[in-house]
């Protein structure tokens, strides 16, 4: 704008060329260009990170599983024949699994071999067959052919994860287990079924039987603690805001502190958290009400912005009707406005929800990253939420918790995907335009 | 559990004198409503008020100091030598203590002292809950019978239950407050500890950072080192790399969305950047870990350049994509506020769409844009998961985006997971670096919030 006065007025004459006319045209293509190049680089970003995640994660959504023929001695199980459950539930299965597997391979001798061999099934697959006895003590005594789970690296191997055709030190399944496991498919007794274990089970340190059930329960209670508290509390803030605030310095600062309060960082809350719960108030560490509050505090500002701007636009005139007809201040906001500005607030409170659901950092800061391996009954149990359980997996070791991080993700996602489409149509149906 | 039944039966002795004040009223006036001042319902929540408030205050201020004071009776009933321990040993054999009178298992095999304090602690949780329950239902009874004693007709009830309600709501939007007084003094308290062992200007400028101190006095290297530095210096670089990928991909696609796109368009690609927006960041992190990281170091290997697994570039690229929707809804935001008379003015004058893009409408929404970019990258500064699963743990000052280096937010993460003493600097340094990160995003926010404000150009 400067150098203009710089040219002398007779020289101020617009370019109107053909070449320069093409130039600017070229230009205008090019602007373009770079926009759309913008959006597909993120559009594609997107769906490389989806689809990375889906192709590593499919496969955890089966399990390779191994057919025993397994006879159930009785003098093993139940030497007193009283079939007393506690007898039936400490008995060694462990060893007759493993005389199930050494029937099918007989020549099979040595330790070093024959640990080897132990190691194409998990080591969970006890548990499987005592289950099956407890259900139904009267299989005691039979031969039964028992479909256990494979162990992890036999699972990698069967999909495909683990090559055939690298040096044998480099690989995780030794030759001679691929040999037996190749005998066992050509026999017909290698199968992959869907993995319920997944959906069921705790955190293990054994790929094969962890599952994501009790993350899932985890940040289901954790939720719960949040909407209970940030829910009533943020609809409150906000219909004092709008309705009933005066216009002074305090609500000023009120207003100023809920919309830094937003663009604090998150894991600044669990430091807050930390200090304050945990160590001042001595409340317990990984609980799902310690995780579920400072979740709750750091959604507050989300649900009061958004109740504000669903409460700001019913009308004014349905609270002057109100007020006419003779109804008291409060009176015209709970029975009228609130009413009305109710599908705004719980579009609001979804996506909150949502964002909560999918945060990690904060609870990484109360202790809610320890591995525990039973389900949380109670607010107060030691617990984990699932991104937690994803950030976890992505940090073991073992190959094959790469799938099952990737499976958890894909879970988490479809949560939120509902949740998201939730507020999306409670916002189309319920919204009204004034 | 039989603190949330006590609960529980007072919200339903409240139910019942709901209940109670209404059919009181009710009968006074022999069942026409019209005599009274307020609805009955009013006089309902009177009395439901008057009887279930005092009580529940009483049983909510209880639970929060109970456990401090029988923490305190129990170390005061323990023998001389287990009071004179330290403060942290006090503190695990108290947990000890604890734990074995509720049954789990604990650390260590009691001895007779530790299974009699065990034994009196119960003794005094049984007391404490019996002392509370009996206080607060005598408190909802007493409120109960003052408050039956008040109904009358004529008794102003109305009034009196909102302004209750006006209380309680003006409470509720506090709360925000106390959140950010929560934090800015828990912060400053652990931090004023650090700055007793460590000076703040070692901290601020000292060029090493090894947090490790030492379990034995004589082990070596083992002091603790906190120059802050290389960590402030990682976070600025990550954050650049993520700003170079979010600013120009999310203000390009901004301006392209809101200038040249079709409704149609528009309708498909905007959910999908607020899909970007929505992913939890651990995905992303995990993204980096896995796919990006391995992928640059790849191609870095092609290249002969040697890239480390978990580059600054791998985790500033990811964090940048996160950013992209960020950037690009809040600068659409500002562009589609830009008065359509502007545009208009420069069509006439011949200049072309794009022209008109970059000499009218971008410089009438800078302000926006910057306070875009300004909130954009307080967002990466206080991003937490990409980096603590992409990027380094080590502090290293360097400014090569191939190298790994560590943020704030990293640090605070490691020095805080796991098992830790919590009155070690080391603990106490996580804080201190809370006290920063706090800092500097809330400068970020307000410059922004200024900026916006301050060189809005008003059209209309």
């Amino acid at each position: 704008m400067t150098d203009l006065a710089a040219i002398p007025v007779s020289q101020r004459k617009p370019d109107l060329s053909e070449a320069q006319l093409r130039r600017r045209y070229r230009a205008e293509a090019r602007f373009r260009l770079y926009g759309v190049a913008a959006i597909l680089f993120a559009v594609g970003i997107l769906a490389l990170l989806l689809g990375s995640i889906v192709s590593t994660g499919f496969s955890a959504f089966t399990q390779t599983e191994i057919a025993l023929d397994i006879e159930l001695d009785p003098a093993t199980i139940d030497p007193a024949g009283a079939r007393d459950p506690d007898v039936l539930a400490s008995a060694n299965y462990r060893k007759i699994v493993r005389a199930g597997l050494t029937e099918l391979f007989p020549d099979v001798s040595g330790r070093r071999t024959k640990r080897d061999l132990n190691r194409l099934i998990s080591s969970g697959a006890d548990l499987t067959l005592r289950d099956r006895v407890l259900a139904n003590p009267s299989i005691i005594g039979t031969t039964l052919r028992i479909w256990v789970k494979s162990s992890a690296d036999i699972d990698s191997f069967n999909k495909g994860q683990i090559p055939r055709d690298v040096v044998e030190a480099d690989r995780r399944v030794k030759d001679n287990q691929i040999t037996w496991f190749d005998a066992l498919a050509a026999d017909d007794r290698v199968r992959r079924s869907f993995n319920t274990t997944l959906f069921t089970a705790g955190d293990s340190r054994e790929p094969e039987q962890a599952g994501i059930w009790g993350a899932a329960v985890g940040s289901f209670l954790t939720l719960i603690v949040t909407l209970a508290l940030s829910f009533p509390v943020g609809v409150m803030a906000a219909v004092y805001l709008e309705a009933f605030a005066p216009k002074n310095r305090w609500t000023d600062l009120i207003e100023v502190n809920i919309n830094n309060l937003a663009a604090v960082p998150s894991i600044v809350f669990g430091l807050l958290g930390l200090a304050v719960f945990l160590n001042f108030f001595g409340l317990p560490r990984s609980a799902p009400v310690v995780g579920g509050t400072v979740l709750a505090l750091m959604t507050l500002p989300t649900i009061i912005i958004a109740g504000r701007a669903a409460l700001n636009a019913v009308p004014p005139s349905i609270r002057e009707a109100a007020l006419a007809m003779g109804a008291s201040p409060l009176q015209a906001i709970t029975h009228h406005v609130l009413p009305l500005a109710m599908p705004g607030i719980l579009t609001g409170t979804i996506i909150g929800m949502a964002r909560a659901l999918g945060e990690t950092a904060p609870l990484l800061m109360i202790g809610m990253v320890a591995f525990i391996v039973d389900i949380p009954r109670t607010f107060t149990d030691p617990a984990t939420v699932l991104p937690v359980q994803v950030f976890l997996w992505a940090d073991a070791p073992e190959r094959a918790f790469v799938e099952k991080t990737s499976a958890a993700i894909l879970v988490l996602l479809a949560f939120l995907i509902a949740m998201n489409l939730a507020a999306v149509i409670l916002r189309k149906k319920f919204e009204r335009r004034w | 559990m039989n603190s949330l039944i006590l609960i529980a039966i007072l919200l339903l002795f409240m139910v019942f004198a709901y209940q109670l004040g209404r059919r009181r009223v009710l009968s006074k006036v022999g069942g026409d409503a019209r005599e009274l001042h307020s609805l009955p319902g009013y006089y309902g929540a009177y009395v439901a008020l008057l009887c279930g408030l005092p009580a529940l205050l009483i049983v909510i201020l209880w639970l929060a100091f109970e456990p401090q004071i029988i923490e305190s009776i129990l170390v005061n009933g323990l023998p001389a030598a287990a009071q004179a321990l330290p403060s942290g040993e006090l503190s695990l054999l108290v947990n000890d203590i604890r734990n074995i009178a509720t049954g789990n298992i604990s650390s260590r095999t009691p001895d007779a002292a530790v299974l009699a304090a065990a034994e009196r602690y119960n003794d005094l949780r049984g007391t404490s809950f019996a002392a509370m329950a009996v206080l607060g239902l005598a408190a909802a009874i007493a409120g109960l019978a003052f408050a039956r004693g008040r109904i009358q007709p004529n008794l102003r009830a109305r009034p009196v239950v909102e302004s209750v309600v006006h209380w309680t709501l003006l409470i509720a939007s506090v709360i925000a407050v106390l959140t950010t007084v929560g934090i800015v003094l828990s912060l400053l308290f652990e931090s004023v500890r650090f700055f007793q062992t460590v000076s703040p200007f070692e901290f601020l400028f000292g060029l090493n950072w090894s947090p490790q101190t030492a379990l034995r006095e004589d082990q070596v290297g083992g002091s603790g080192t906190f120059g802050a530095v290389p960590i402030f210096a990682g976070t600025l670089l990550i954050t650049v790399i993520a700003m170079i990928v979010a600013v120009p991909i999310g203000l390009l696609s901004a301006i392209y969305m809101a200038e040249y796109a079709s409704p149609a368009v528009r309708s498909i690609v905007k959910p999908l950047l607020e899909i970007l927006a929505g992913i939890p960041t651990v995905v992303y992190g995990f993204f980096a870990a896995l796919t990006i990281g391995p992928a640059l170091r790849g191609f870095g290997e092609t290249l002969g350049i040697g890239v480390a697994s978990e580059s600054a570039l791998a985790a500033g690229l990811v964090m940048g994509v996160m950013i992209i929707p960020f950037v690009s809804s809040l600068s659409d935001d500002v562009i589609n506020a830009v008065p359509q008379s502007l545009r208009d003015g420069a069509y006439a004058l011949g200049a072309t769409q794009s022209e008109t893009v970059r000499k009218v409408v971008l410089p009438a929404a800078l302000h926006g844009i910057v306070g875009a970019v300004l909130l954009a990258v307080s967002r990466a500064i206080g991003e937490t998961m990409i980096v603590v699963m992409a990027a380094g743990l080590a502090a290293n000052l360097t400014a090569n985006p191939f190298e790994a280096v560590t943020t704030v937010t990293v640090q605070i993460v490691t020095l805080l997971v796991g098992d830790q003493e919590f009155d070690s600097a080391k603990t106490l340094a996580a804080f201190a670096l809370g006290l920063v990160l706090f800092l500097v995003t809330l400068a970020l926010n307000i410059i922004a919030l200024v900026v916006v404000r301050r060189y809005r150009e008003e059209y209309d």
